[in-house]
């Protein structure tokens, strides 16, 4: 039997018999649900060295042994190969981005941020993979794949051991990387070319 | 050798979910002060209330009152709640079969100690005042008989 799955199944759909005592009240349609979860996060050794960094303003990846394929944020492992990567690479806070995405809505809890907001896939000089930042500093509609940005960093009294010392990455004013050669196209070209998987 | 690092941090979503006629028959059920159940085809009443037939699969559509009194299966007791607990005092859970319903329901006991609660004792919902259509409309369970 092969069912419409735009169709949603009978009880999430029909009709029910009620109570009369609950002919004409207005039914309940939604339910409120939050979620909630406290906890300690404690980091393991790649992450504790890329945070610890942090305030040194400097941000840390690791090298892949098997290709040398650099990782950013460190996680100890290059989950492609499954080999440890004990090495860490310092990068510079200049990059592009990779990918992006213009928040429009405000998110509960983010009381903190403006919008419209930009965040996006930030690709350091000399990482082979993005991590999330936010982008500022230029109109959203501005904002486009292979656009180079540097960090905007707290100021040195306010640094701590967290990737929150960047406030936010702005345009440097370069010329952009060519779409074809931003973010994960430079990675999945690259494996490509080196025969792995992408 | 570098600092070692921990963080307290919160993850948190604030869901609202859409119910269902059935769910949904169930939470203004509550709203109204009354506790639904849903009849199967042999005629035995689940409660709470499923959408399908638990053997069978077949949707299940018709909702009957049981309650506000039941039979106390099983219990245990909470001392003290966590921080996030619907009772902010130390309260029983049990499993609480309503009268006319064939399966028990979850619920918190509202007695002042475990002393007060034995597999097989009678009791009966306290409601909120304010109620709006959620399971914490029911207050919870407290003996048949008491003067709560």
């Amino acid at each position: 039997m092969s069912a419409d799955p735009s169709i949603p199944p009978a009880a999430l759909s029909g009709e029910v018999s009620l109570p009369e005592k609950l002919a004409d009240v207005e039914p309940v349609r939604s339910v409120r649900t939050p979620i909630r979860l406290e906890y300690d996060f404690i980091p393991g050794s790649a992450s504790s060295g890329y945070l610890n960094a942090f305030a040194d303003r400097k941000i840390l990846g690791q090298q892949s042994p098997v290709d040398g394929a650099v990782f950013v944020p460190p996680r100890g492992v290059d989950p492609r190969h499954g080999a440890a990567t004990p090495d860490y690479v310092e990068l510079p806070d200049t990059g592009h981005v990779g990918g992006f995405c213009v928040t429009r809505l405000p998110i509960p809890g983010r009381d903190d941020l403006e919008i419209p907001y930009v965040s996006a896939w930030i690709h350091l000089d000399g990482a082979d993979i993005g991590f999330l930042g936010l982008v500022a500093g230029i109109d959203t509609s501005e904002v486009r794949m292979g656009m180079r940005v540097r960090a905007v960093w707290k100021p040195d009294d306010e640094l701590g051991c967290t990737a929150e010392n960047i406030l936010y990455w702005e345009p440097t004013g370069e010329p952009d990387i060519p779409v074809t050669a931003a973010g994960t196209n430079a990675w999945h070209a690259k494996q490509a070319a080196a025969g792995e998987p992408g | 050798m570098a600092e070692r690092l921990r963080a307290d941090l919160v993850l948190e979503y604030p869901f609202t979910r859409t119910t269902g006629p059935v769910i949904g028959a169930f939470l203004t059920g509550l709203r109204e002060g009354i506790i639904l159940g849903i009849r199967r085809p042999d005629g035995t009443v689940l409660c709470p209330p499923t959408e399908y037939d638990p053997e069978s699969s077949e949707p299940l559509t018709d909702l009957v009152e049981v309650g506000p009194g039941g039979e106390l299966l099983s219990w245990t007791w909470v001392d003290p709640p966590r921080s996030q607990s619907p009772w902010d005092q130390p309260h029983g859970l049990g499993l609480i079969r309503l009268d006319g319903a064939d399966t028990p329901m979850v619920h918190g006991l509202l007695v002042d100690g475990p002393e007060g609660l034995s597999v097989g004792m009678r009791v009966t919902a306290r409601w909120r005042p304010e109620r709006e259509g959620h399971i914490a409309d029911l207050k919870g369970f407290v003996p048949e008989g008491a003067d709560q």
